[in-house]
């Protein structure tokens, strides 16, 4: 989805590339989204799944397409894996570099490997680090890393830390997802779980850093609607500490996500069930001790309940959800097959990844799905 | 000597369409009306422009003019200013005024404008969609603590605070007995009760009529305490506590001793006849940490079982206020903002005290969510809410709900005239005369309050769906979904709205 939100004024994110203009035109798409995870984590390289981004390319308008693979760093699996879209490394790395030093110690820094494709302008200069904080008791590894994800990506100074988890990664730009997959390879990654994302934006600003999948820590998204109510969701995440500095409403689902799962500590289908909670008639007819936690959870994430069509599926290490809005504005089918469950907006994508799918099925509204690797 | 001035109105019957019935004469409690052998004789100088007889006339006979004689034209010394010296320098005294402010201030919420759907999203048809307005308010924990359970259950750890469950974001005000008739209030509270809302009793205590409809009435405990005792605190759904008011922050009500009968004597536990002015602060709370008590104390005093509510007037600092309020175990905030109704009180505060209630919300919903505690209480937003549209917005600029005062009596026939504070409303409406009070049929009125509510109520879900939104806390605080027309920079950056076409 793209749902993109400007200041008044002109922002120049990346002096080097097309400015995003002022006027707040709201950026839409439909969007193609799928992800597949597999529960023992056995790998998969990314050739399937660009396949079936590729297939959805009906869902796109080749501006914006990327992708999340969790499991791809195991060399570095300890460490906060930071992908980082620079302007010009040379003038914006050292300032980075000194930061990062603050707050903890670079295991490794490498330059993402790309390779130019004729219909992909690269903007941006891809970097990766793979990063250890110097944690405290009373400063978290978790809290240190989205601290400085939030301050690096608010100051806005040409570098866009655009995935912070331990051992993943997402590759993203804006064009054709075959030729976003081809600029980084994806096929040389071999990972657990992908999510990948196949955007058609109205209006587009070029904007790297608006392209999904969206990510926080271990958290990823990939998101197919447009959230109505990102208006109130962003205030209250904002109030909340988090900074949104995308310009997309997706970005609030990444944080969303994270303040329900990781800092309120709240299971993942609750968590979901916070962001498309049952009407209030259906609450009404619960026998009461669900009753009761039903409401509870309405009334204390009243503002972080996501309004509007919307289909998402997201991911962390141990886990991939896929869920939509109340009344299914947005498609979502689920697949399996032995042990891989795939999650798209269409079945013809789960079925160029895997022409031996056993079950297909398409989940009620706001029924959401969720699958668990099994170590 | 300064003479009379001239007619405000001027009133007129046509001699050919009157059939000299003598409604218009037994209608009009302000003695307009007189007959004279087979005519009937007017006095233009009493007229209040209430409408009640041109509402009555079978022939549509009447006619009335606002201002039929015009002064010397002039920008600054307008009428008003003029009149007002008149009056002051004949008396000496405070103007008393009712109604809400007067002067010709723009209205925020017509330089507003709400957003649609179109192609990217769909729009909700509330005709075959839900669209959610139940809303609730009261505190709420900034998270929950839910554990589950061997065998799948889910546990609730954290303990919730009792909430008002409203099915509309739309309730009624507080306006007391002895402001307003029993009847009036008899109305409202059925209305209330019929739409799944809740009422306030203001400051004049509940009457024993309306104990049936107790469990949708918020009782008032003010800085005069009229009415209030322990079987009054637990009658109440809520009990809220009244700081101030947006037609006259800074003082307190005013019940002029005309408007006190038996009854309203007995309920009030005031000597008949007394002018009731309350204090202008509670003389019990000079500080917040003294209002913070007082919460407490009305918790404590019902067992911790009702929702408390703390009323402010918007004033310049309005939201360090709310801040505070926020920090006390309140439940609510109410927000009155400067062109809130009353039945009486002294034109200088109506007209010039305090801010628009839109800028006052969205300041509120800021502090509130800078300091991170905008879960930790509902805010109402009360004061010129004239429609759907005007609630649309103020839920948009941070609102949880609102309050109607004015809205509610019009429907009941108000046709604010202004005049509340002289006890004669031939509406049966503002008014303690038996004869005037058994115009106002309570069976009716109740039905055109309940209509109007259920009215808002489905412009509200058409509008939500038109937004695609289908729950009510989406539209909370969503400034997204408003922008301003003609708004200046400064008061945009206020309201934190983008201009129309950004």
């Amino acid at each position: 989805m793209l749902y993109i939100i400007y200041g008044s004024t002109s922002i120049r994110a990346f002096p080097d590339h097309q400015e995003v203009e002022g006027g707040g035109s709201t950026v839409m798409v439909m969007c193609g989204i799928i992800g597949v995870m597999d529960r023992s984590r056995r790998t998969m390289d990314g050739s399937g799944i660009r396949q079936a981004l590729s297939i959805m390319n009906e869902r796109g308008s080749g501006e914006g397409a990327g992708y999340a693979a969790y499991g791809i760093y195991p060399d570095y699996r300890d460490c906060y894996a930071l992908h980082v879209f620079f302007d010009n490394p040379r003038e914006n790395k050292p300032l980075l570099d000194s930061t990062l030093a603050q707050w903890g110690t670079v295991e490794h820094d490498e330059a993402i490997p790309t390779y130019g494709q004729p219909n992909l302008r690269a903007v941006h200069t891809p970097w990766r680090y793979f990063f250890k904080p110097e944690a405290s008791p009373a400063a978290p590894e978790d809290e240190i890393v989205s601290a400085l994800v939030m301050q690096v990506n608010a100051a806005r100074r040409g570098a866009l830390i655009f995935s912070s988890g331990k051992d993943l990664g997402v590759f993203k730009a804006s064009g054709w997802p075959e030729d976003v997959a081809d600029f980084y390879r994806i096929e040389d990654y071999e990972g657990y779980i992908w999510l990948a994302h196949n955007r058609y934006p109205t209006n587009t600003p070029g904007w790297w850093g608006g392209a999904h999948p969206f990510n926080l820590l271990g958290w990823s998204v990939v998101h197919n609607g447009e959230i109505t109510s990102y208006g109130t969701n962003r205030r209250y995440i904002e109030s909340l500490g988090y900074t949104c500095t995308m310009y997309t409403d997706t970005e609030v689902v990444a944080y969303l996500v994270d303040l329900l799962v990781r800092r309120h500590d709240l299971d993942v289908d609750i968590a979901v069930r916070a962001l498309a909670p049952p009407f209030w008639e259906e609450i009404d007819r619960m026998p009461d001790q669900e009753r009761e936690w039903n409401s509870a959870l309405r009334l204390a994430y009243a503002s972080a309940m996501m309004n509007g069509p919307f289909a998402i599926v997201a991911a962390n290490r141990d886990m991939m959800v896929g869920f939509t809005d109340r009344t299914k504005l947005r498609p979502m089918v689920v697949g399996e097959c032995g042990d891989r469950l795939y999650i798209s907006s269409e079945e013809a994508a789960i079925r160029a990844m895997e022409p031996r799918v056993e079950s297909i099925r398409m989940p009620a509204a706001g029924e959401p799905v969720i699958g668990r690797v099994v170590s | 000597m300064i003479g009379s001035l001239p007619p405000r109105y001027r009133v007129n019957i046509d001699p050919v369409r009157c059939m000299e019935c003598g409604r218009c004469i037994e209608n009009c409690s302000y003695g307009v009306f007189s007959r004279d052998g087979d005519r009937i004789q007017v006095n233009s100088r009493n007229c209040t422009a209430c409408h009640r007889c041109i509402a009555c006339c079978p022939r549509d006979a009447i006619s009335l003019e606002e201002h039929p004689c015009d002064y010397r034209s002039h920008p600054l010394w307008t009428r008003e200013a003029r009149e007002a010296i008149y009056n002051q320098a004949r008396t000496g005294r405070i103007i008393l005024a009712g109604m809400g402010n007067a002067l010709d201030y723009p209205v925020i919420f017509d330089r507003l404008v709400l957003d649609a759907c179109q192609v990217t999203n769909p729009s909700l048809d509330p005709l075959r969609e839900p669209i959610e307005l139940t809303t609730h308010l009261g505190k709420r924990p900034a998270k929950l603590d839910l554990r589950r359970r061997e065998g799948g259950d889910v546990e609730l750890r954290t303990r919730l605070t009792p909430n008002l469950r409203i099915e509309t974001p739309v309730m009624i005000g507080h306006m007391s007995y002895g402001a307003i008739s029993l009847n009036a209030q008899l109305a409202m509270a059925r209305a209330a009760k019929e739409t799944g809302t809740y009422m306030g009793t203001g400051e004049g205590g509940l009457h024993a009529a309306l104990h049936p409809y107790q469990d949708r009435m918020i009782v008032q405990v003010a800085s005069g305490r009229f009415g209030v005792n322990i079987d009054y605190l637990e009658r109440g759904a809520a009990i809220e506590i009244k700081i101030g008011q947006g037609a006259k922050p800074g003082i307190g009500g005013h019940l002029p001793g005309e408007k006190v009968c038996a009854d309203i004597s007995r309920t009030r536990m005031i000597p008949e006849g007394s002018d009731a002015i309350s204090p202008a602060p509670h003389h019990d709370i000079y500080s917040i940490e003294d209002l913070a008590q007082l919460v407490r104390g009305l918790k404590e005093a019902t067992e911790w079982k009702k929702p408390v509510f703390v009323k402010i007037a918007a004033v310049h600092n309005v939201a360090a206020v709310a801040a505070g309020i926020a920090r006390s175990p309140a439940d609510a905030v109410v927000i009155d903002g400067f062109r809130g109704g009353t039945g009486a009180a002294p034109t200088v505060f109506r007209d010039h005290v305090g801010i628009p209630i839109e800028a006052a919300v969205a300041s509120v919903d800021k502090k509130l969510r800078d300091q991170g505690i905008r879960n930790e209480i509902s805010v109402i937003a009360s004061g010129g809410i004239r429609g759907s549209a005007d609630v649309a917005k103020a839920i948009a600029l941070g609102a949880d709900a609102v309050y109607i005062g004015t809205a509610a009596l019009a429907a009941m026939g108000c046709r604010v005239c202004g005049n509340c504070y002289r006890g004669l409303c031939p509406w049966g409406i503002a008014t303690q005369r038996p004869d005037l009070v058994a115009r106002l049929n309570p069976d009716e009125a109740s039905e055109q309050v309940a209509n109007l509510i259920r009215a808002w109520t489905l412009e509200l879900a058409e509008l939500l769906g038109a937004a695609g939104i289908n729950s009510i806390e989406s539209l909370r605080g969503n400034r997204d979904r408003l922008r301003g027309y003609m708004l200046d920079e400064s008061l945009m950056e206020v309201l934190d709205v983008k201009s129309v076409g950004a």
